[in-house]
Protein backbone atom coordinates (compact mmCIF):
# COMPACT_ATOMS: atom_id res chain seq x y z
CA UNK A 1 0.00 0.00 0.00
CA UNK A 2 1.25 3.43 -0.97
CA UNK A 3 2.42 5.58 1.71
CA UNK A 4 2.60 9.43 1.57
CA UNK A 5 3.07 12.05 4.10
CA UNK A 6 0.33 14.48 5.18
CA UNK A 7 2.77 17.11 6.23
CA UNK A 8 4.86 16.78 2.87
CA UNK A 9 1.50 17.16 0.25
CA UNK A 10 0.76 19.76 2.24
CA UNK A 11 3.56 21.51 1.89
CA UNK A 12 3.94 21.04 -1.85
CA UNK A 13 0.13 21.06 -2.77
CA UNK A 14 0.26 25.18 -1.06
CA UNK A 15 3.41 26.11 -3.31
CA UNK A 16 1.54 24.84 -6.30
CA UNK A 17 -1.82 26.62 -5.45
CA UNK A 18 0.40 29.52 -4.43
CA UNK A 19 1.73 29.83 -7.74
CA UNK A 20 -1.37 30.36 -9.45
CA UNK A 21 -3.19 32.50 -6.63
CA UNK A 22 -0.96 35.31 -5.43
CA UNK A 23 -3.51 35.77 -2.41
CA UNK A 24 -2.26 32.66 -0.72
CA UNK A 25 0.02 33.53 2.15
CA UNK A 26 1.47 31.27 4.96
CA UNK A 27 2.63 32.18 8.43
CA UNK A 28 4.44 30.28 11.25
CA UNK A 29 5.35 30.28 14.66
CA UNK A 30 8.80 28.91 14.26
CA UNK A 31 8.13 25.60 13.03
CA UNK A 32 7.95 25.89 9.07
CA UNK A 33 10.26 22.93 8.86
CA UNK A 34 7.41 20.72 10.89
CA UNK A 35 4.52 22.20 9.25
CA UNK A 36 6.43 22.04 5.89
CA UNK A 37 5.72 25.46 5.25
CA UNK A 38 9.20 25.77 4.66
CA UNK A 39 8.44 25.03 0.89
CA UNK A 40 6.29 27.64 0.86
CA UNK A 41 8.73 29.95 2.43
CA UNK A 42 11.86 29.03 -0.01
CA UNK A 43 9.12 29.12 -2.98
CA UNK A 44 7.57 32.71 -2.14
CA UNK A 45 9.36 34.44 0.04
CA UNK A 46 7.35 37.74 0.68
CA UNK A 47 4.54 35.97 0.87
CA UNK A 48 5.73 33.56 4.10
CA UNK A 49 5.57 35.60 7.22
CA UNK A 50 7.81 34.62 10.37
CA UNK A 51 5.71 35.44 13.10
CA UNK A 52 8.03 34.21 15.87
CA UNK A 53 6.81 32.18 18.60
CA UNK A 54 3.10 34.03 19.17
CA UNK A 55 0.55 32.04 18.22
CA UNK A 56 -2.45 34.08 19.23
CA UNK A 57 -0.93 37.43 17.52
CA UNK A 58 -0.28 34.87 14.24
CA UNK A 59 -3.77 33.89 14.62
CA UNK A 60 -5.22 37.60 14.52
CA UNK A 61 -2.32 39.24 12.27
CA UNK A 62 -3.89 36.69 9.90
CA UNK A 63 -7.33 37.40 10.22
CA UNK A 64 -6.01 41.77 9.35
CA UNK A 65 -4.17 40.14 5.91
CA UNK A 66 -7.67 38.21 4.93
CA UNK A 67 -9.76 41.37 6.03
CA UNK A 68 -7.49 42.40 3.21
CA UNK A 69 -8.36 40.23 0.68
CA UNK A 70 -5.21 37.78 1.41
CA UNK A 71 -6.04 33.96 2.11
CA UNK A 72 -3.66 33.33 5.13
CA UNK A 73 -2.61 29.59 6.19
CA UNK A 74 -2.05 30.08 10.38
CA UNK A 75 0.39 27.26 10.44
CA UNK A 76 2.25 25.29 13.78
CA UNK A 77 1.22 21.96 15.71
CA UNK A 78 -2.29 21.73 16.33
CA UNK A 79 -2.37 22.16 19.68
CA UNK A 80 -0.70 25.59 19.20
CA UNK A 81 -2.23 26.96 16.20
CA UNK A 82 -6.08 25.45 17.46
CA UNK A 83 -5.46 25.59 21.26
CA UNK A 84 -3.50 28.24 22.66
CA UNK A 85 -4.89 31.04 19.82
CA UNK A 86 -8.40 29.72 20.47
CA UNK A 87 -10.50 33.10 21.61
CA UNK A 88 -7.90 34.65 18.88
CA UNK A 89 -10.01 32.08 16.38
CA UNK A 90 -13.21 33.14 18.00
CA UNK A 91 -13.26 36.64 17.85
CA UNK A 92 -10.79 37.87 15.11
CA UNK A 93 -11.86 34.64 13.14
CA UNK A 94 -14.77 33.39 13.73
CA UNK A 95 -17.48 35.97 14.63
CA UNK A 96 -17.02 37.94 11.06
CA UNK A 97 -16.52 34.84 8.93
CA UNK A 98 -12.72 36.23 8.18
CA UNK A 99 -10.92 34.24 5.83
CA UNK A 100 -8.38 32.57 7.66
CA UNK A 101 -7.31 29.10 7.57
CA UNK A 102 -5.75 27.33 10.80
CA UNK A 103 -3.80 24.89 10.35
CA UNK A 104 -3.23 22.05 13.15
CA UNK A 105 0.06 19.91 12.31
CA UNK A 106 1.39 17.17 14.50
CA UNK A 107 -2.13 16.26 15.22
CA UNK A 108 -3.86 13.55 17.35
CA UNK A 109 -0.92 11.57 19.08
CA UNK A 110 0.64 11.92 15.52
CA UNK A 111 3.56 13.66 17.77
CA UNK A 112 4.35 10.74 19.92
CA UNK A 113 7.37 11.15 21.35
CA UNK A 114 6.63 15.11 22.75
CA UNK A 115 3.84 13.86 25.43
CA UNK A 116 0.58 15.31 26.27
CA UNK A 117 1.54 18.94 25.71
CA UNK A 118 2.06 18.63 22.09
CA UNK A 119 -1.00 16.06 21.65
CA UNK A 120 -4.23 17.10 19.95
CA UNK A 121 -6.77 15.04 21.17
CA UNK A 122 -8.97 18.84 21.56
CA UNK A 123 -8.64 20.18 18.73
CA UNK A 124 -11.69 19.06 16.59
CA UNK A 125 -13.93 19.12 19.45
CA UNK A 126 -13.01 23.01 19.77
CA UNK A 127 -12.84 23.95 16.90
CA UNK A 128 -15.98 22.13 16.35
CA UNK A 129 -17.95 23.96 18.39
CA UNK A 130 -17.27 27.27 16.99
CA UNK A 131 -19.78 28.84 14.36
CA UNK A 132 -18.93 29.65 11.26
CA UNK A 133 -15.85 26.71 11.58
CA UNK A 134 -15.31 24.34 8.98
CA UNK A 135 -13.31 21.25 10.32
CA UNK A 136 -11.49 19.22 8.23
CA UNK A 137 -9.36 15.82 8.90
CA UNK A 138 -7.83 14.34 5.49
CA UNK A 139 -7.91 10.45 6.08
CA UNK A 140 -4.80 10.65 3.51
CA UNK A 141 -2.03 12.26 1.42
CA UNK A 142 -4.94 11.98 -2.06
CA UNK A 143 -7.03 13.58 0.40
CA UNK A 144 -5.26 16.61 2.04
CA UNK A 145 -4.35 17.61 -1.50
CA UNK A 146 -8.04 18.01 -2.58
CA UNK A 147 -8.71 19.62 0.60
CA UNK A 148 -6.18 22.55 0.88
CA UNK A 149 -7.49 23.20 -3.11
CA UNK A 150 -10.93 23.12 -1.56
CA UNK A 151 -9.73 25.82 1.17
CA UNK A 152 -8.59 28.28 -1.09
CA UNK A 153 -11.53 27.90 -3.03
CA UNK A 154 -14.10 28.15 0.23
CA UNK A 155 -14.48 32.02 1.25
CA UNK A 156 -14.44 31.68 5.47
CA UNK A 157 -12.90 30.16 8.37
CA UNK A 158 -11.57 26.50 8.17
CA UNK A 159 -9.43 24.04 10.38
CA UNK A 160 -7.62 21.23 8.84
CA UNK A 161 -6.00 18.35 10.97
CA UNK A 162 -2.77 17.21 9.33
CA UNK A 163 -1.14 13.93 10.94
CA UNK A 164 2.63 14.13 11.15
CA UNK A 165 3.53 10.80 10.10
CA UNK A 166 3.42 8.83 6.73
CA UNK A 167 -0.48 6.90 6.48
CA UNK A 168 -1.28 4.73 3.70
CA UNK A 169 -3.58 5.72 0.68
CA UNK A 170 -7.05 4.80 1.28
CA UNK A 171 -9.21 7.49 -0.59
CA UNK A 172 -10.00 7.45 -4.43
CA UNK A 173 -7.76 9.80 -6.45
CA UNK A 174 -10.80 10.15 -8.68
CA UNK A 175 -13.47 11.09 -5.98
CA UNK A 176 -14.10 14.74 -6.07
CA UNK A 177 -14.06 16.27 -2.14
CA UNK A 178 -16.87 17.82 -1.36
CA UNK A 179 -17.18 20.11 2.30
CA UNK A 180 -19.29 17.56 4.60
CA UNK A 181 -19.95 15.07 2.36
CA UNK A 182 -18.93 11.60 4.12
CA UNK A 183 -17.59 9.19 1.38
CA UNK A 184 -17.87 5.41 1.54
CA UNK A 185 -14.42 3.77 1.52
CA UNK A 186 -15.80 0.47 1.51
CA UNK A 187 -19.22 -0.92 1.02
CA UNK A 188 -20.64 -3.43 3.44
CA UNK A 189 -24.15 -3.86 4.92
CA UNK A 190 -23.86 -5.16 8.35
CA UNK A 191 -22.46 -2.09 10.43
CA UNK A 192 -21.65 0.93 9.53
CA UNK A 193 -18.29 2.69 10.88
CA UNK A 194 -17.80 5.93 10.28
CA UNK A 195 -13.73 7.34 10.85
CA UNK A 196 -11.93 10.06 10.27
CA UNK A 197 -7.69 10.67 9.76
CA UNK A 198 -5.26 7.63 10.07
CA UNK A 199 -8.71 6.10 12.09
CA UNK A 200 -10.04 5.19 8.12
CA UNK A 201 -7.05 2.77 7.73
CA UNK A 202 -7.39 1.19 11.07
CA UNK A 203 -11.29 0.88 9.95
CA UNK A 204 -10.50 -0.83 6.91
CA UNK A 205 -8.12 -3.25 8.27
CA UNK A 206 -11.18 -4.07 11.07
CA UNK A 207 -13.32 -4.81 7.91
CA UNK A 208 -10.80 -7.19 6.69
CA UNK A 209 -10.67 -8.80 10.01
CA UNK A 210 -14.21 -8.82 10.15
CA UNK A 211 -14.99 -10.47 6.95
CA UNK A 212 -13.46 -13.83 7.74
CA UNK A 213 -16.04 -13.62 9.86
CA UNK A 214 -19.38 -12.91 7.92
CA UNK A 215 -19.57 -9.49 9.13
CA UNK A 216 -19.48 -6.97 6.54
CA UNK A 217 -18.59 -3.35 6.95
CA UNK A 218 -19.47 -0.32 5.54
CA UNK A 219 -16.53 1.95 6.39
CA UNK A 220 -16.99 6.09 5.71
CA UNK A 221 -14.94 8.28 5.76
CA UNK A 222 -16.08 11.29 7.59
CA UNK A 223 -13.32 13.98 6.72
CA UNK A 224 -15.44 16.91 7.01
CA UNK A 225 -16.13 16.81 11.15
CA UNK A 226 -18.47 20.35 10.65
CA UNK A 227 -20.66 20.50 8.75
CA UNK A 228 -21.52 17.12 8.09
CA UNK A 229 -24.33 15.98 5.81
CA UNK A 230 -26.89 14.97 7.85
CA UNK A 231 -29.05 13.01 5.30
CA UNK A 232 -26.08 11.26 3.67
CA UNK A 233 -24.96 9.79 7.22
CA UNK A 234 -28.67 8.57 7.64
CA UNK A 235 -28.74 7.26 4.18
CA UNK A 236 -25.69 5.36 5.25
CA UNK A 237 -26.87 4.06 8.21
CA UNK A 238 -30.33 3.01 6.84
CA UNK A 239 -30.62 -0.57 7.87
CA UNK A 240 -27.52 -0.89 9.59
CA UNK A 241 -27.41 -3.29 12.28
CA UNK A 242 -24.86 -0.84 14.16
CA UNK A 243 -23.06 1.84 13.87
CA UNK A 244 -19.42 2.48 15.04
CA UNK A 245 -17.22 5.96 15.63
CA UNK A 246 -13.91 5.97 15.34
CA UNK A 247 -11.45 8.97 15.98
CA UNK A 248 -8.24 9.59 17.34
CA UNK A 249 -9.28 12.25 19.68
CA UNK A 250 -11.52 12.71 22.33
CA UNK A 251 -14.26 11.23 22.94
CA UNK A 252 -15.97 14.41 23.81
CA UNK A 253 -16.97 16.64 20.83
CA UNK A 254 -15.88 14.79 17.94
CA UNK A 255 -17.06 12.40 15.43
CA UNK A 256 -18.97 10.35 18.37
CA UNK A 257 -20.70 13.26 19.10
CA UNK A 258 -21.82 14.38 15.94
CA UNK A 259 -22.80 10.81 14.26
CA UNK A 260 -25.08 10.21 18.02
CA UNK A 261 -26.39 13.61 17.11
CA UNK A 262 -27.07 13.51 14.06
CA UNK A 263 -28.98 9.36 14.46
CA UNK A 264 -30.97 10.42 18.06
CA UNK A 265 -33.92 8.76 18.54
CA UNK A 266 -32.72 5.66 16.32
CA UNK A 267 -32.93 2.39 17.43
CA UNK A 268 -29.60 1.18 15.89
CA UNK A 269 -26.91 0.50 18.62
CA UNK A 270 -23.87 2.42 18.93
CA UNK A 271 -20.49 2.23 20.10
CA UNK A 272 -17.22 4.64 19.82
CA UNK A 273 -14.06 4.20 19.76
CA UNK A 274 -11.84 7.60 20.59
CA UNK A 275 -9.16 9.04 23.15
CA UNK A 276 -11.18 8.16 26.52
CA UNK A 277 -11.18 11.77 28.29
CA UNK A 278 -7.72 11.49 28.92
CA UNK A 279 -4.47 13.30 28.03
CA UNK A 280 -1.75 11.48 26.04
CA UNK A 281 2.20 10.92 26.97
CA UNK A 282 5.03 9.92 25.25
CA UNK A 283 6.05 7.15 23.65
CA UNK A 284 8.39 5.72 21.03
CA UNK A 285 6.59 5.32 18.03
CA UNK A 286 3.05 6.22 16.99
CA UNK A 287 1.55 3.01 16.85
CA UNK A 288 2.68 2.15 20.24
CA UNK A 289 0.52 4.95 21.49
CA UNK A 290 -2.39 4.29 19.41
CA UNK A 291 -2.36 0.87 21.04
CA UNK A 292 -2.02 2.13 24.50
CA UNK A 293 -5.45 4.09 24.00
CA UNK A 294 -7.22 1.56 22.01
CA UNK A 295 -7.52 3.24 18.51
CA UNK A 296 -7.24 0.09 16.87
CA UNK A 297 -8.34 -2.45 14.11
CA UNK A 298 -8.93 -4.92 17.49
CA UNK A 299 -10.62 -2.34 19.76
CA UNK A 300 -12.67 -1.84 16.38
CA UNK A 301 -13.44 -5.07 15.85
CA UNK A 302 -14.75 -5.64 19.34
CA UNK A 303 -17.20 -1.97 19.43
CA UNK A 304 -18.70 -3.61 16.25
CA UNK A 305 -18.81 -7.23 18.05
CA UNK A 306 -20.36 -5.00 21.19
CA UNK A 307 -23.02 -3.88 18.80
CA UNK A 308 -23.67 -7.10 17.33
CA UNK A 309 -24.61 -8.93 20.32
CA UNK B 1 0.56 74.45 10.47
CA UNK B 2 -1.23 72.55 7.68
CA UNK B 3 -4.76 73.12 9.63
CA UNK B 4 -6.88 76.35 9.52
CA UNK B 5 -8.22 77.96 12.82
CA UNK B 6 -11.31 77.07 11.68
CA UNK B 7 -10.68 73.14 11.05
CA UNK B 8 -9.43 73.43 14.30
CA UNK B 9 -12.85 74.94 15.69
CA UNK B 10 -14.67 72.65 13.61
CA UNK B 11 -13.06 69.58 14.91
CA UNK B 12 -13.51 70.62 18.59
CA UNK B 13 -17.29 70.95 17.81
CA UNK B 14 -17.16 67.24 16.13
CA UNK B 15 -15.63 66.20 19.20
CA UNK B 16 -18.30 67.87 21.33
CA UNK B 17 -21.24 66.05 19.05
CA UNK B 18 -19.69 62.55 19.41
CA UNK B 19 -19.94 63.29 23.25
CA UNK B 20 -23.56 64.19 22.70
CA UNK B 21 -24.37 61.12 20.65
CA UNK B 22 -22.44 58.98 22.89
CA UNK B 23 -24.54 59.76 25.55
CA UNK B 24 -27.62 59.61 23.94
CA UNK B 25 -26.91 56.47 22.95
CA UNK B 26 -26.46 55.12 26.58
CA UNK B 27 -29.39 57.33 27.57
CA UNK B 28 -30.87 55.58 30.78
CA UNK B 29 -31.85 52.72 32.36
CA UNK B 30 -29.14 51.03 30.51
CA UNK B 31 -25.55 50.59 31.21
CA UNK B 32 -22.95 51.82 28.56
CA UNK B 33 -19.09 52.15 28.28
CA UNK B 34 -19.43 55.99 28.31
CA UNK B 35 -15.71 56.37 30.22
CA UNK B 36 -13.62 55.02 27.28
CA UNK B 37 -16.28 56.14 24.71
CA UNK B 38 -15.76 59.71 26.03
CA UNK B 39 -11.70 59.62 26.50
CA UNK B 40 -11.24 59.05 22.44
CA UNK B 41 -13.67 61.37 21.15
CA UNK B 42 -10.93 63.78 20.48
CA UNK B 43 -8.78 61.15 19.00
CA UNK B 44 -12.14 59.95 16.73
CA UNK B 45 -12.56 63.62 15.43
CA UNK B 46 -9.50 64.06 13.92
CA UNK B 47 -9.37 60.72 12.47
CA UNK B 48 -12.34 60.22 11.13
CA UNK B 49 -12.89 64.06 10.14
CA UNK B 50 -9.56 65.01 9.11
CA UNK B 51 -7.07 62.89 9.11
CA UNK B 52 -8.26 59.70 7.54
CA UNK B 53 -9.13 59.25 3.62
CA UNK B 54 -12.17 57.25 3.80
CA UNK B 55 -15.23 57.19 1.72
CA UNK B 56 -18.64 56.87 3.51
CA UNK B 57 -20.27 55.42 0.46
CA UNK B 58 -17.76 53.17 -0.42
CA UNK B 59 -16.67 51.62 3.39
CA UNK B 60 -14.73 48.97 1.06
CA UNK B 61 -12.81 50.97 -1.03
CA UNK B 62 -9.49 49.20 -1.21
CA UNK B 63 -7.34 51.95 -0.73
CA UNK B 64 -9.04 53.93 2.16
CA UNK B 65 -7.40 54.32 5.08
CA UNK B 66 -8.63 51.87 8.43
CA UNK B 67 -9.19 52.24 11.74
CA UNK B 68 -9.06 49.29 14.19
CA UNK B 69 -10.69 49.99 17.56
CA UNK B 70 -8.51 47.61 19.70
CA UNK B 71 -10.57 48.93 22.82
CA UNK B 72 -14.11 47.01 21.35
CA UNK B 73 -15.78 48.14 24.28
CA UNK B 74 -15.77 52.30 23.47
CA UNK B 75 -17.10 51.59 19.81
CA UNK B 76 -20.07 54.34 20.79
CA UNK B 77 -17.72 56.83 20.28
CA UNK B 78 -16.87 55.35 16.50
CA UNK B 79 -20.72 54.56 15.96
CA UNK B 80 -21.01 58.24 16.25
CA UNK B 81 -18.38 59.24 14.17
CA UNK B 82 -19.83 56.61 11.70
CA UNK B 83 -23.01 58.03 11.76
CA UNK B 84 -22.07 61.65 11.59
CA UNK B 85 -20.24 60.82 8.56
CA UNK B 86 -23.75 59.13 6.71
CA UNK B 87 -22.12 55.15 6.72
CA UNK B 88 -25.66 54.80 8.13
CA UNK B 89 -29.03 56.79 9.13
CA UNK B 90 -28.58 58.95 13.05
CA UNK B 91 -31.30 57.43 13.99
CA UNK B 92 -29.97 53.65 14.14
CA UNK B 93 -27.99 55.16 17.02
CA UNK B 94 -31.15 54.79 19.41
CA UNK B 95 -30.77 51.00 18.76
CA UNK B 96 -27.59 50.52 20.92
CA UNK B 97 -27.58 46.84 21.82
CA UNK B 98 -31.31 45.75 21.02
CA UNK B 99 -31.62 42.82 19.75
CA UNK B 100 -30.86 42.48 15.99
CA UNK B 101 -29.17 45.99 15.78
CA UNK B 102 -26.10 46.70 14.45
CA UNK B 103 -24.84 48.74 17.01
CA UNK B 104 -23.96 45.70 19.02
CA UNK B 105 -22.54 46.31 22.38
CA UNK B 106 -18.85 44.99 20.97
CA UNK B 107 -18.17 45.75 17.17
CA UNK B 108 -19.36 43.31 14.50
CA UNK B 109 -18.16 44.37 11.00
CA UNK B 110 -20.86 41.82 9.13
CA UNK B 111 -23.55 43.92 11.27
CA UNK B 112 -21.94 47.61 10.66
CA UNK B 113 -20.96 48.92 7.71
CA UNK B 114 -17.12 50.88 8.20
CA UNK B 115 -16.05 48.68 10.94
CA UNK B 116 -12.84 46.85 10.24
CA UNK B 117 -12.71 44.19 12.49
CA UNK B 118 -13.98 42.34 15.28
CA UNK B 119 -12.76 43.21 18.32
CA UNK B 120 -14.07 42.81 21.96
CA UNK B 121 -12.08 40.36 23.16
CA UNK B 122 -9.46 43.23 24.73
CA UNK B 123 -5.56 43.02 23.27
CA UNK B 124 -6.80 41.70 19.94
CA UNK B 125 -6.99 44.82 17.28
CA UNK B 126 -3.42 45.36 17.14
CA UNK B 127 -2.50 42.42 15.44
CA UNK B 128 -5.29 42.83 13.15
CA UNK B 129 -4.37 45.72 12.46
CA UNK B 130 -0.75 44.51 11.49
CA UNK B 131 -2.06 41.99 9.24
CA UNK B 132 -3.66 45.19 7.56
CA UNK B 133 -0.66 46.85 6.85
CA UNK B 134 1.57 43.75 5.73
CA UNK B 135 -0.97 43.46 3.26
CA UNK B 136 -0.66 47.22 2.29
CA UNK B 137 2.81 46.69 2.12
CA UNK B 138 2.57 43.58 -0.05
CA UNK B 139 0.08 45.05 -2.24
CA UNK B 140 2.56 47.89 -2.23
CA UNK B 141 -1.16 50.76 -1.77
CA UNK B 142 -0.32 53.61 0.75
CA UNK B 143 -2.94 53.51 3.04
CA UNK B 144 -2.48 53.68 6.79
CA UNK B 145 -3.75 52.06 9.64
CA UNK B 146 -4.96 53.30 12.66
CA UNK B 147 -5.61 51.07 16.03
CA UNK B 148 -6.19 52.27 19.23
CA UNK B 149 -5.93 50.48 22.34
CA UNK B 150 -6.71 51.51 26.32
CA UNK B 151 -4.18 51.60 28.86
CA UNK B 152 -5.80 49.03 30.96
CA UNK B 153 -5.86 47.04 27.67
CA UNK B 154 -2.13 46.57 27.31
CA UNK B 155 -1.70 43.95 29.99
CA UNK B 156 -3.08 41.65 27.45
CA UNK B 157 0.59 39.76 25.98
CA UNK B 158 -0.61 39.61 22.52
CA UNK B 159 -0.29 43.65 22.56
CA UNK B 160 3.36 43.19 22.89
CA UNK B 161 3.80 39.81 20.51
CA UNK B 162 1.99 42.74 18.15
CA UNK B 163 4.22 45.47 18.79
CA UNK B 164 7.15 42.89 18.07
CA UNK B 165 5.38 42.35 14.90
CA UNK B 166 5.13 45.95 13.79
CA UNK B 167 8.94 46.71 14.02
CA UNK B 168 10.08 43.93 12.91
CA UNK B 169 8.57 44.11 9.46
CA UNK B 170 8.70 48.25 10.09
CA UNK B 171 5.04 49.14 9.55
CA UNK B 172 5.46 52.82 9.75
CA UNK B 173 2.12 52.81 7.35
CA UNK B 174 0.66 51.77 11.08
CA UNK B 175 -0.26 53.92 13.78
CA UNK B 176 -1.28 53.01 17.48
CA UNK B 177 -2.93 55.58 19.77
CA UNK B 178 -2.61 54.34 23.44
CA UNK B 179 -5.54 56.15 25.05
CA UNK B 180 -4.30 56.47 28.88
CA UNK B 181 -7.37 57.42 30.66
CA UNK B 182 -5.84 55.74 33.76
CA UNK B 183 -8.68 54.00 34.52
CA UNK B 184 -9.75 50.41 34.07
CA UNK B 185 -13.17 48.63 34.80
CA UNK B 186 -12.34 47.82 38.61
CA UNK B 187 -10.44 51.39 39.36
CA UNK B 188 -7.61 53.77 38.63
CA UNK B 189 -4.72 51.38 36.57
CA UNK B 190 -1.76 52.95 39.13
CA UNK B 191 -3.51 51.33 42.19
CA UNK B 192 -4.88 47.84 40.66
CA UNK B 193 -2.42 46.89 37.71
CA UNK B 194 0.06 49.41 36.80
CA UNK B 195 1.14 49.27 33.38
CA UNK B 196 3.42 52.53 33.22
CA UNK B 197 5.87 53.45 31.66
CA UNK B 198 4.22 53.32 28.56
CA UNK B 199 6.37 55.69 26.15
CA UNK B 200 9.41 53.67 27.57
CA UNK B 201 7.91 50.22 27.33
CA UNK B 202 6.61 51.75 23.27
CA UNK B 203 10.31 52.37 22.12
CA UNK B 204 12.19 49.27 23.83
CA UNK B 205 9.71 47.40 21.18
CA UNK B 206 11.31 49.75 18.60
CA UNK B 207 8.39 52.18 17.72
CA UNK B 208 8.53 55.93 17.29
CA UNK B 209 7.02 57.44 19.94
CA UNK B 210 4.79 61.04 20.19
CA UNK B 211 3.27 61.78 23.90
CA UNK B 212 0.23 64.43 23.81
CA UNK B 213 -2.55 65.48 25.59
CA UNK B 214 -5.48 63.39 23.78
CA UNK B 215 -7.60 66.54 24.37
CA UNK B 216 -5.87 69.10 22.74
CA UNK B 217 -7.46 68.91 19.33
CA UNK B 218 -4.39 71.39 17.89
CA UNK B 219 -1.63 68.47 19.25
CA UNK B 220 -3.51 65.24 17.82
CA UNK B 221 -3.67 66.65 14.20
CA UNK B 222 0.10 67.33 14.65
CA UNK B 223 1.34 63.74 16.15
CA UNK B 224 -1.35 61.94 13.25
CA UNK B 225 0.83 64.12 10.87
CA UNK B 226 4.04 63.45 12.02
CA UNK B 227 3.51 59.60 12.14
CA UNK B 228 3.21 59.96 8.63
CA UNK B 229 6.42 61.46 8.12
CA UNK B 230 8.51 58.73 10.06
CA UNK B 231 9.98 55.87 7.68
CA UNK B 232 11.16 52.07 8.88
CA UNK B 233 9.25 51.87 11.77
CA UNK B 234 5.59 52.50 13.63
CA UNK B 235 4.47 55.50 15.63
CA UNK B 236 2.83 54.57 19.41
CA UNK B 237 0.72 58.23 20.05
CA UNK B 238 0.30 58.15 24.04
CA UNK B 239 -2.49 60.14 24.30
CA UNK B 240 -2.97 61.43 27.76
CA UNK B 241 -6.68 61.25 28.43
CA UNK B 242 -9.53 61.76 31.34
CA UNK B 243 -12.10 58.96 31.06
CA UNK B 244 -15.43 60.26 30.62
CA UNK B 245 -13.69 63.42 29.30
CA UNK B 246 -16.44 66.04 29.40
CA UNK B 247 -19.24 64.49 31.41
CA UNK B 248 -17.89 66.20 35.05
CA UNK B 249 -20.11 64.57 37.10
CA UNK B 250 -18.69 61.00 35.56
CA UNK B 251 -14.69 62.05 34.83
CA UNK B 252 -12.09 60.16 36.35
CA UNK B 253 -14.39 57.55 37.99
CA UNK B 254 -13.99 53.49 37.01
CA UNK B 255 -18.04 53.24 37.54
CA UNK B 256 -18.63 55.22 34.16
CA UNK B 257 -15.97 52.33 32.75
CA UNK B 258 -19.77 50.89 32.11
CA UNK B 259 -22.24 52.66 34.24
CA UNK B 260 -25.93 53.83 34.20
CA UNK B 261 -27.05 57.07 34.22
CA UNK B 262 -29.76 58.28 36.39
CA UNK B 263 -32.33 60.67 33.96
CA UNK B 264 -30.66 63.67 35.88
CA UNK B 265 -27.42 62.59 35.37
CA UNK B 266 -28.24 62.19 31.61
CA UNK B 267 -30.42 65.52 31.28
CA UNK B 268 -27.41 66.95 32.45
CA UNK B 269 -24.64 65.31 30.09
CA UNK B 270 -27.24 66.04 27.26
CA UNK B 271 -27.27 69.70 28.14
CA UNK B 272 -23.21 70.26 28.23
CA UNK B 273 -23.46 68.81 24.39
CA UNK B 274 -26.10 70.78 23.17
CA UNK B 275 -25.16 74.14 20.86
Amino acid sequence: MNKQNCRAVYGKTLVELGMKDERIVALDADLCKSTMTCLFEEAFPDRHFEMGIGEQNMVSVAAGLALSGKVPFVNSFAVFSAGRPYDQIRVSVCIGEVNVKIVGSSAGLSDFGDGATHQSIDDIAIMRVLPNMVVLSPADGIETAKMVKAMVDHDGPMYIRILRNDVPDVTDPKTEFKIGVPTVIRDGKDITVFAHGYMVYKALLAADILEKEGVSLKVVNVSTLKPIDEDVVKELCAGAKGIVTVEENSIIGGLANAIAMIMRGSAIPMEAVAVKDVFGQSALDWEELLVHYGLTEKEIVAAVKKVLK
Amino acid sequence: MPVTAEKLKELEKMAKKLRYDIVMMIGTGKPGHLGGSCSIADLMSVLYFYKMRIDPKNPKWPDRDRFVISKGHAVLAQYAALANLGYFPMDDLGTLKELGTKLQGHPEMLRMPGLEANTGSLGQGLSVSCGIALAGKLDKRDYRVYCIMGDGEIAEGQVWEASMTASYYKLDNLVGILDKNRIQAMGPIEKRYDTNPHADKWRAFGWNVLEIDGHNIEEIVAAFDKAEQVKGKPTMIVANTVKSKGVPFAENKAQFHHGMMTQEQYDTARELFVD
